[in-house]
């Protein structure tokens, strides 16, 4: 039977060490919804939304109670929507209003966000993924909820780099349409290489093709209860830190495994998958710079940063894997600077550089992410620093994406505030020496070969 | 049988059991368990109970609950047992 020590334990996690599920999110497929008249579309969708969701912050709320265990985000992703409107839509303006739409249903429901005005173009565009593309300056600084990701990239086919380039020019002119806002917009805006179907954390998450109908997915999270395992273990090597890291992951999964299930079950729509990624928020002792700190680095970013972040991203995914039957999502850690207290001050003092995070990104998922630069970086030079994480992604397997927030007006050293659980963050050079000519060239970068590992 | 968990934390002062277990009977919520320890001057109990035979549903329990424990300044939560289940055994 439990005893008092092992309740002790989970409630000191919940109260002190901000162990929370950070996100259920339901995947809901809108490919029945395709009709070629656009008010009918629209109006498909927001049926369906608002009844296969109608249950679902109610459902997590109730969760929340049973368990005292905190939900902090209830999510809804879909079907990219470049392939729902390709029949109805004619004009860019024709897609932004179907944002609009999903902003209303995710009103409706009560969620924090819904994901999916996605365009999947890793080999080429459509026409119709073209004007999407084109229409995310306008749909996100005329929705509060809608995220939008594009994937331009895989191991399998290579990086669309005319896509690469068109998303250099939309982040920015996503930033002068939210100009007002602090270049908001360009927070809920993604680009990535390899992207999941199932990934439940925002803003890449879209409900895929091969998923099925309805889904729930579920982002669990816990960088403080690992921090504070990791504080009774200083001093010691590194069998005993990974083996304290792939325990505490252990338990932290195994509460979202229990939270999905019950999710499932309740709404009556299949579990899919967890995703083991150690999410941090600006809250304090809520960081991944903190467990990095631990781990031995004074500051991440410092010499040694890449390794630890490697050991512990590998060992969150060792524990964690056992702890649930399906696993899948990005599944590593974050490393996002504005909604992480420890990464904002590292940049602040001066130890951490775009280069360096750029690196990290080779160990552990996601790739550059709230990452807030100077708002007159030029065009090609986003879409540069996307090919490079592109490339990093593409060649090591693994899912890699940009979330880079120009903010305009401001310059290196400025603060900028984007509140809740985006944070602020300081803004961080970039290194100005051109790369128009290789964006420029347009086309495609072929498919890697799979042997020669070097 | 579905169990459920109450925890008690704060102060140590008179009466905390007593008035804990009054409204329990009251509720015929049925303890099956007690186990507590004093950590620093501050009282830590859990109590391992019953709910099935209780007219008031989950929620309203642990709501009643939380507010005696305001009225004599400790926390009293109340969580079903199946996430300590999950998280400790495997």
């Amino acid at each position: 039977m439990i005893n008092i020590y092992e309740v002790a334990e989970t409630n000191q996690m919940i109260e002190k060490e901000n162990l929370d599920v950070r996100t259920i999110t339901l995947g809901i497929s809108l490919l029945d919804c395709i009709d070629t008249d656009l008010e009918k579309l629209k109006s498909n969708i927001y049926n369906k939304i608002t009844s296969v969701a109608k249950d679902l912050v109610k459902t997590g709320k109730e969760i929340e109670k049973k368990y005292a265990i905190p939900i902090v985000n209830k999510r809804i992703s879909i079907t990219p929507i470049a392939l729902i409107g390709a029949s109805a839509c004619k004009t860019s303006d024709d897609y932004a209003s179907i944002a609009m739409t999903l902003d209303e249903a995710a009103k409706e429901v009560g969620v924090n966000f819904i994901g999916g005005y996605s365009a999947l173009v890793s080999k080429g565009m459509t026409v119709s993924d073209e004007l999407l593309i084109r229409s995310i300056p306008k749909a996100l600084a005329s929705t509060d909820r809608v995220c939008s990701s594009i994937n331009v990239g895989s191991t399998k086919t290579g990086i669309n780099m005319d896509a690469v380039k068109l998303m250099g020019q939309i982040i920015k002119e996503t930033a002068v349409y939210t100009a007002d806002r602090d270049s908001l917009g360009c927070a809920k805006l993604v680009v990535l290489c390899n992207a999941p179907d199932d990934n439940p954390f925002m803003a890449g998450a879209f409900h895929g093709v091969t998923e099925a109908d309805a889904i729930i997915n579920v982002g669990v999270s816990g960088p403080g209860v690992v921090k504070t395992a990791l504080e009774k273990v200083r001093g010691e090597n590194f069998e005993v830190l990974c083996e304290t890291i792939k325990k505490t992951a252990f338990k932290v999964t195994r509460v979202g495994q229990l939270v999905a299930k019950e999710a499932s079950e309740k709404l009556g729509i299949p579990f899919g998958i967890i995703d083991l990624s150690l999410a941090p928020t600006p809250a304090v002792g809520d960081s991944v710079a903190d467990i990095l700190h631990e781990i031995g680095v004074e500051y991440p970013g410092a010499p040694g940063t890449t390794a630890a972040l490697a050991l512990l991203n590998d060992q969150v995914k060792k524990g964690g894997v056992m702890a649930s039957s399906y696993v899948g999502g990005l599944s590593g850690a974050f490393i996002p600077v504005s909604e992480d207290q420890g990464m904002i001050n590292a940049v602040e003092v001066g130890a951490l550089t775009i280069e360096k995070l750029e690196a990290m990104t080779c160990v552990c998922s996601v790739g550059l992410d709230m990452i807030a630069v100077p708002g007159d970086v030029k065009d090609t030079t986003l879409s540069g620093i996307i090919a490079d994480e592109m490339a990093i992604g593409m060649i090591n397997q693994k899912t890699t994406a940009v979330r880079i927030i120009p903010v305009i007006g401001k310059k290196v050293g400025d603060i900028v505030e984007f509140g809740g659980l985006l944070g602020y963050a300081p803004i961080m050079a970039v290194n100005s020496f051109a790369c128009d000519e290789f964006v420029n060239r347009g086309g495609r970068i072929p498919a890697p070969i799979h042997s020669f590992k070097n | 049988m579905k169990k459920t968990i109450i925890t008690v934390v704060g102060k140590d002062t008179v009466g905390i059991i007593a008035k804990v277990c009054t409204y329990l009977a009251n509720n015929r919520v049925n303890i099956l368990d007690i186990s507590q320890t004093i950590v620093s001057d501050y009282f830590n109990m859990m109590m391992i109970v019953d709910m099935n035979e209780s007219a008031k549903p989950f929620d309203v329990i642990a709501d009643e609950l939380t507010q005696i424990g305001e009225e004599i300044g400790v926390i009293i939560k109340c969580q079903r047992e199946e996430i300590f289940d999950s998280m400790h055994r495997i």
